[in-house]
């Protein structure tokens, strides 16, 4: 299934990885393609790991990226990027926010935030951007659009026409939203 | 025109294209989204029942009025459904009649996954099962003329894959020219007396002999061919899987999975030297296809257990040489899992700490509240089905000594309570069992994504509508002790628990806090946020206890000792942490 792009949407619950799948999703149907995405909505909105699956080529069968054949992850949350990179195939690239959410048992105090991921990562995943999403969208206007900011750097990884990510933003975002985000994005392609 | 939509949003655009009228179901991970999206057809009546019984009721009897009508639930709604859903098969239909099931495969949100096609073999109806979202919309679409060409309801059925998956759809006009709706008076058909069900019920026999027949030529059972040297039959999101990870093999695919198409069946496995049937769950096409004298492999190598996937499906095949055995997954260290959560400021965790504290034996039911059984919090001892915590302790409660019995204590929520938890709590006041239980009324049907429910104030539009008073529910069933109290105040929760579990009758204790999810007028209101005095605090960790997520343990550089920490953008300022800290260090 080489002419398939695998991409996988990793996070924490309540980040935002649906709407970012759905932007993509729209991405990739905008530019001709066919496409299939797949999620798993109702327990892991509270807090759990989630993980979105968005697929695209000429024909898509499957709606989840076969084990071991993602082509790009795309990470949230710094320790669920590490978590799902057996998804992933030799040589994948990696996309993530330098963003970590404490698991309840690092809260309460009984674990600790796993140390060196970053490490980790790059010694599995040569071509791996680690992102300050905060610190980038706060300079773009506003902490609450990093999403956008982690969208821009993930579309350099993707040979799609730029207009194509710009019409789809402009469709899945509130108006009142649209100006920043674009900005965001913006500063994402630029990393 | 086309559009990316998900298998529920597909299913709701199908409902409408087929005209269709009434539309009714109780919400239930993967299928709530199918009504929420049909509600935004105003063409079509669409609300929510209290359960799913009442759902697929409304849907038959909007059928025997002349209308296509629709019911949607989850695969565990079916078991609530089945009384009326078998004796429809009897009465047949007016209107087309749909019943779409999603089923659960790997339980992401479920208690069992129990497989839906065995309710159409049981109740001899047809099921469709659809591939993906343009399948979903047309095969919608499908379900209902077969409905009135065969005068039969018909299931549809997804799956978790299938409702929350995304694809391409190209979206078409409504049909037009559907009778309007009327009375017409027919008794003996729709009258479910013995005399008439004995009548009916060869016509229920025949019909689904001639809907087999049907399916040897209806083009959603197909056949292609590709490698004469084996051929899988499949249906629904597998087939996707098996044209993934075995794109050489010819494939029978099932658009209709029951009843099977037999002499399609015979013709596909005539044209292949090897027949595999790949199918999630049970062994539902297998079992007829060998009962009809076929050879065919199966759940030989196909697991019975959890969803498919191509990587599941090469590793099966690659015992038969057809396929090699997926190399084994890059190894990663050991993480901190990370499980599902309440909210910070969910109004359930008090009473859950108590519960704990309080050392009661917690008879559990189906909603977030669910999650008082993780850690720390450990305040759940069973969990069967919705409604199940009530008579669950009241059978429990018959079987122990009296100062066991005080430890027994229901949690169920607003949703669950209207749901089927009305009849448990019947039983408990009839039967006067000494239980003790909490209604955790947080106004909505929050484990789902916030659904309005009888008791929430609101339809599924949006419209205001009568309020189901749950505490003179609670009295007219006849429930004496009926306490209402505000979980976020731990002394007066600890004070009403403590008094009812020691109180040898039936007792009700309901809470008053909203969903803190839920916004708008009269709902949840945030309070001021609080922060840890780091002076004050001594580490002492009580206010842990509680697993608030916006509670964070600090340790200090020796990391033996630390402090507490509350996320300012996590928390809403409860309170229920403040009242655990003895030193007065939250503020």
């Amino acid at each position: 299934m080489s002419d398939i792009t695998n991409i996988l949407l990793v996070g924490v619950g309540g980040q935002g990885t649906l709407l970012a799948s759905e932007i993509l999703s729209e991405v990739f149907m905008r530019a001709g393609y066919d496409v299939k995405k797949s999620e798993i909505h109702g327990m892991s909105q509270r807090g759990g790991s989630v993980v979105s699956h968005v697929r695209y080529g000429r024909e898509v069968f499957s709606p989840v990226v076969p084990e071991g054949e993602g082509d790009i992850l795309f990470g949230f949350e710094l320790m669920e990027t590490y978590r799902y990179l057996p998804l992933l195939r030799p040589g994948a690239a990696v996309v993530a926010n330098n963003y970590r959410v404490p698991s309840p048992s690092i809260l309460l105090g009984q674990e600790t935030y796993p140390e060196g991921l970053e490490g980790k990562i790059r010694s599995h995943f040569p071509d791996f951007l680690l992102v300050d999403g905060l610190r980038l969208a706060s300079e773009a206007g506003n902490p609450r659009v990093a999403n956008t900011v982690l969208l821009g750097a993930v579309s350099k990884r993707i040979d799609i026409d730029e207009k194509f990510w710009l019409a789809a933003i402009e469709k899945m975002v509130p108006p009142k939203a649209l100006e920043i985000n674009l900005r965001a994005f913006g500063t994402g392609r630029a990393l | 025109m086309k559009e990316i939509l998900s298998g529920n949003e597909a299913i709701a655009r199908g409902a409408f294209e087929a005209g269709v009228k009434v539309a009714s179901a109780y919400p239930g991970t993967p299928s709530t989204e199918i009504l929420e999206n049909v509600s935004n057809y105003a063409s079509i009546d669409s609300s929510w029942a209290p359960n799913e019984k009442v759902a697929l009721e409304v849907a038959i009897g909007a059928s025997f009025g002349g209308a296509r009508a629709l019911a949607c639930m989850k695969h565990v709604g079916v078991n609530v459904a089945a009384d009326p859903l078998f004796t429809a098969s009897y009465t047949g239909v007016g209107g087309g009649l749909v019943l779409v099931v999603a089923d659960d495969p790997e339980m992401h949100s479920s208690q069992n996954e129990q497989d839906s096609r065995n309710y159409a073999k049981f109740s001899k109806i047809p099921m469709l099962e659809p591939a993906d979202s343009m399948e979903c919309k047309e095969f919608t679409r499908l379900a209902f003329e077969i409905s009135e060409k065969f005068d039969t309801p018909v299931m549809l059925r997804s799956c978790t894959r299938i409702s929350h998956g995304k694809s391409v759809v190209e979206l078409h006009e409504p049909v037009t020219g559907l009778p309007e709706p009327r009375l017409v008076k027919d008794p003996r058909k729709l009258v479910m007396l013995p005399g008439n069900a004995r009548v009916r019920h060869p016509i229920v026999e025949e019909r689904i002999v001639n809907l087999s027949i049907f399916g040897d030529s209806l083009p959603i059972n197909r056949a292609e061919y590709r490698s004469e040297e084996f051929g899988v039959i499949c249906s629904g999101v597998t087939w996707q899987y098996v044209r993934e990870a075995l794109p050489q093999a010819s494939t029978l695919k099932l658009g209709m999975v029951y009843p099977l198409p037999m002499n399609l069946l015979r013709e596909f496995a005539s044209k292949v030297k090897k027949l595999f049937v790949v199918e999630e769950l049970d062994p539902f096409i297998e079992e007829q296809v060998k009962s009809m004298g076929i050879v065919v492999v199966g759940k030989e190598i196909i697991p019975l257990c959890g969803e498919l996937s191509p990587g599941r499906i090469r590793a099966a095949f690659a015992n038969t040489g057809i396929t090699v055995e997926p190399a084994a997954p890059m190894a990663v260290d050991m993480l901190p899992v990370r499980p599902p959560n309440m909210c910070p400021g969910c109004p359930h965790r008090g009473m859950f700490y108590l519960l704990n504290r309080l050392n009661a034996y917690v008879t559990g039911d189906i909603g977030c509240y669910t999650l008082g059984f993780m850690h720390p919090l450990n305040a759940m001892d069973t969990c069967v089905c919705m409604g199940a915590s009530i008579s669950n302790a009241s059978g429990i409660v018959r079987s122990l000594p009296v100062e066991e019995q005080r430890r027994v204590v229901a949690v169920i929520g607003d949703s669950t309570f209207l749901h089927t938890g009305v009849n448990s709590l019947m039983e408990m006041a009839y039967n006067n069992a000494p239980a003790t239980v909490i209604i955790l009324d947080n106004r909505i049907t929050a484990m789902t994504g916030r659904q309005e429910n009888p008791s929430s104030g609101y339809t599924l539009a949006g419209e205001e509508a009568p309020v189901v008073n749950i505490p003179n529910l609670v009295r007219a069933l006849g429930i004496k002790h009926v306490v209402e109290v505000d979980p976020y105040d731990l002394p007066a929760s600890r004070k009403a628990l403590e008094e009812e579990m020691a109180r040898p009758e039936p007792s009700v204790i309901i809470t008053n806090r909203p969903c803190c999810l839920i916004k708008g007028e009269c709902r949840f209101e945030k309070g001021k946020v609080l922060e840890v005095d780091q002076n004050s605090c001594t580490g002492c960790k009580a206010c842990l206890a509680i697993g608030c997520p916006a509670i964070e343990w600090k340790p200090d550089a020796s990391g033996k000792k630390g402090k507490a920490w509350i996320d300012p953008l996590l928390c809403t300022g409860c309170t229920v942490c403040q009242q655990l800290c003895k030193f007065n260090a939250i503020k």
